[in-house]
């Protein structure tokens, strides 16, 4: 029952825990190793403005849930105007205003964006297009073409792409021709395509959009061509007909009207600029999440002030030590002084690197070992004596630093970062056991204590491992599981199987006759 | 020489041998309640227990609590030739001093167990640091205890060096399970501690004699300070010696413990200490492991109509679980 009971346990925090970092790392976009960086651009629309006598307002539409994009962070820089944001018929505008604007002014919006997914998001069907109102002959002109077009399609996509490569064609179809000026525009030609799907009765839109490009300057917005497939919108290049955006192709505003819309004014003239960022994956992904409004970001240690996160990045660490010292005390069965004080050591030997860390480990508790044993000499009680312990171990850690730092080794200095409580308390264990159970026991205990800190340092210092637990610390409820089924471990430890070889021989010595009645 | 491999689990399981895990979680957990364990680890109260159930302990001469009580201590020692200084809360046997003989009068000093002197302000000195918990679990405050010295009965006096051999028993809900006795050599330096080097000798449970020794898990036929032969040597009185021991698990409520006695010249089996959480070489010292004896056990009591009092346990222990009945 109990056994059931743990094992339910154990199995609900790896779930919980294990999803939960599945989550983040799948839709959030966590990267499950560190120095992990992510391409995010940073778009700039620029509005140079010529006012007039009277008040001006601006509007300008900003980018509306794009497709593959999304937006991290916005900005604006209007000095002197009001600005206001709104949102009509699907489409963020951000409004500018002023009552009596003097000489040309610059209106700058920026945003930084980062290709978040490679498919588009599905939207509600917006229903069958209305058809134009046509006179004779241009209707039945352009019904036969639409005729034509069907039959030689599948569906809406493959009905679209052949429809805008009629459009573009050099030398367009006879029923088509009279819609067309021979030097149509690239937003004409969109146009006509869109009015033309209208009769088949397929809903299709004008977009706008810019490619990005590193360090790109006075880009100029692009038109495109959307029709929905009843699922989603799907973009087609109006000059080719081919399905999709470019890689980098932002898309700005939808509708057939320009981004600005202004009164007031002389004139307004509009230009983008991009540039490529790279950021850490971590950063990017932290922004995202907290756009989505995922309520797990608000409990994130990424939100902690820097050196609280510094604090933590090695505290959740100490879990993971700690299992360790689980593994290695009941599995594998080394003996060490005091449960956790080898994690404590790894966690020192951090500053220090290993190899420094356990030579300057061993010479002060030596060196403190000698010492202590002279205070016993004295016949010191026992906390002055301890109080003593401290302070020569400081005065040799002090030593220690001036002595390497002279003779240029720098690894001398770091010895300042030991837990000298710790150390005190490790020579006082030590030469208790020496003296009670004789220096091998002492020896043996000092050797495993050394030899658990520095596996643990090995696993803590592992930047994988200080990534991961510091981005998923949901990861520590899987330590506690596995914490928890190893405290129900009641196998042999590994140093009993040497411990009890003596069972070999003796059993069968005792026992000659019944060596077989057990099996 | 042939490397010396670690035996395989799945043979150590087919032994019966218990393991440390086992034994903490299966055994320790679910049998020892946590509330009783000040019974057995403050020996001050296991001895008041002991007497109050009329076992035979050595005697308390005086205990000190605080420093102001030293102005008392010469007069407290002055008396007794020799004795034992131990800390009530000491883990391990660490801090027990031993006294042996008085050298001189004015002023005051002793003789050590080691043969060395030691005046009453060494003395004092030691009483100190137990006080301040040198020597108790997480250095917690402890008292002293001033007790009778055993004098060591001279039946093993062919198989020890120095030091007080003991008996150590385990008692698994009221039965005796299995014991050894621990043999001071010169190694050890004359304590009784396995970890040392004291040997360990199993004991047939039936009749109390003697069986093969271990130091250091290895087999040891003959004493090696004395060489003479470690088996055959017969405990006197190893019914009563079991008696107690079983009592002892009924006064203090655990369910697994181990129970050392000592054997004194003029006083008979005396009990030592209490352990809640007794050592597994006791299972090297008899070539056997403790699990098939207690599944006996947990056998035994699962058809028994009434409780059984200590005489009653230690006699079907003497019946049913020595090595030859297995």
């Amino acid at each position: 029952m109990r056994r059931l009971h743990l094992l339910f346990v154990v199995l609900l925090l790896t779930v919980v825990g294990l999803s939960v970092a599945w989550y983040k790392y799948n839709t959030l976009g966590f990267p499950l190793t560190p120095d992990r960086e992510t391409e995010t651009w940073t778009v700039e629309a620029q509005i140079a403005v010529n006012p007039g006598q009277a008040p001006a307002s601006v509007h300008f539409a900003l980018p509306t849930d794009p497709p593959h994009y999304s937006v991290l962070d916005e900005s604006y820089v209007s000095r002197g105007w009001g600005l206001t944001n709104q949102f009509t018929k699907r489409q963020r505008e951000a409004v500018w205003t002023k009552r009596d604007p003097e000489g040309k002014q610059t209106l700058y919006y920026q945003a930084t964006v980062y290709r978040a997914q490679e498919e588009i998001q599905p939207s509600p069907y917006p229903g069958p297009a209305d058809p134009p109102q046509l006179e004779e002959p241009l209707k039945s002109a352009a019904e036969a073409f639409i005729e034509e077009i069907r039959a030689t399609s599948a569906d809406i996509q493959t009905f679209a792409t052949l429809l805008v490569k009629e459009v573009n064609a050099a030398n367009p179809h006879e029923n088509i021709a009279a819609f067309l000026k021979p030097d149509a525009t690239e937003t004409e030609r969109t146009r006509l395509a869109i009015r033309l799907l209208s009769i088949a009765r397929i809903p299709a839109r004008m977009t706008h959009g810019v490619t990005l490009t590193d360090e790109g300057r006075n880009l100029r917005p692009t038109t495109w061509l959307e029709v929905h497939n009843s699922r989603r919108w799907v973009p087609i290049d109006p000059r080719t007909g081919s399905l999709g955006y470019p890689r980098h192709f932002l898309v700005w505003w939808h509708g057939d009207r320009p981004a600005l819309d202004s009164s007031g004014l002389k004139g307004a003239e509009l230009t983008f600029a991009s540039t490529r960022n790279l950021r850490d994956a971590v950063e990017t992904a932290r922004l995202q999440s907290s756009i989505v409004n995922s309520r797990l970001i608000d409990f994130s240690l990424l939100d902690l002030p820097i050196d609280a996160q510094n604090t933590y990045r090695v505290l959740l660490l100490v879990p993971l030590g700690a299992l360790i010292i689980v593994l290695l005390r009941n599995v594998i069965g080394i003996r060490t002084f005091g449960t956790f004080m080898p994690v404590l050591i790894a966690l020192s030997f951090r500053e220090t690197q290993l190899i420094g860390g356990v030579m300057l480990f061993t010479l002060i508790v030596a060196m403190g070992l000698v010492i202590r044993f002279y205070l016993e000499h004295l016949k010191l009680l026992l906390v002055p004596r301890l109080a003593s312990v401290v302070i020569v171990v400081i005065l040799l850690m002090a030593l220690t630093s001036i002595v390497s730092h002279r003779l240029g080794i720098e690894i001398g200095l770091s010895v300042g970062l030991f837990p000298m409580v710790i150390l005190a308390m490790t020579i006082e264990r030590v030469s208790i056991v020496w003296e009670e159970h004789g220096p091998a026991d002492a020896l043996t205990q000092g050797a495993g204590s050394l030899a658990v800190a520095a596996l643990a340092y090995l696993v803590m210092v592992n930047d994988y491992v200080t990534h991961l637990f510091f981005v998923f610390p949901e990861l520590l409820l899987v330590v506690l599981a596995v914490t928890l089924l190893l405290g129900r471990y009641t196998g042999y430890r590994l140093t009993e199987l040497f411990r009890f070889r003596a069972f070999k021989t003796l059993a069968q010595a005792r026992r000659p006759d019944s060596a077989g009645d057990n099996r | 020489m042939a490397i010396n491999w670690p035996i395989s689990p799945r043979r150590l399981r087919e032994l019966g041998v218990l393991g440390m895990n086992q034994r903490n979680g299966e055994f320790i957990a679910e049998l020892n309640t946590r509330r009783y364990y000040p019974l057995v680890d403050d020996k001050l109260l296991s001895k008041e227990l002991a007497v109050e159930a009329g076992l035979y302990v050595p005697e308390l001469y005086g205990v000190i609590r605080t420093t102001h009580e030293f102005k008392g201590l010469s007069k407290l020692v002055g008396q007794h030739e020799e004795f034992v200084i131990k800390p009530a809360n000491g883990a391990g046997g660490d801090g027990i001093l031993v006294i042996d003989g008085k050298q001189s009068d004015h002023p005051l000093v002793y003789r050590r167990g080691s043969g060395r002197p030691i005046d009453i302000d060494a003395i004092a000195l030691h009483i100190s640091n137990i006080l301040a918990g040198a020597y108790s679990l997480g250095g917690r405050p402890d008292v002293a205890m001033i007790e009778y010295r055993v004098k060591f009965s001279p039946l093993f006096a062919k198989i020890s060096f120095q030091g007080v051999p003991d008996i150590r028993t385990i008692v698994y809900k009221g039965y005796p399970v299995m014991a050894m006795v621990r043999l001071p050599t010169s190694q050890s330096d004359g304590k009784a501690n396995l970890h040392q080097g004291a040997i360990g000798a199993g004991v047939d449970m039936a009749l109390g004699r003697t069986l093969d020794g271990v130091a250091h898990n290895a087999q040891v036929i003959h004493h090696p300070d004395t060489l003479e032969p470690i088996q055959g040597v017969e405990i006197p009185g190893w019914q009563s010696l079991l008696e107690m021991a079983a009592t002892c698990s009924d006064i203090t409520g655990l369910g697994y413990i181990g129970v050392d006695v000592v054997l004194d010249r003029d006083r008979g089996p005396l009990i030592l200490e209490l352990n809640a959480r007794p050592g597994l070489s006791i299972q090297v010292a008899n070539g056997e492991g403790l699990r098939h004896r207690i599944e006996r056990i947990d056998r035994h009591l699962k058809y028994l109509n009434r409780p059984e009092n200590a005489a009653e346990r230690a006699c079907w222990s003497r019946e049913n679980l020595a090595p030859l009945n297995l």
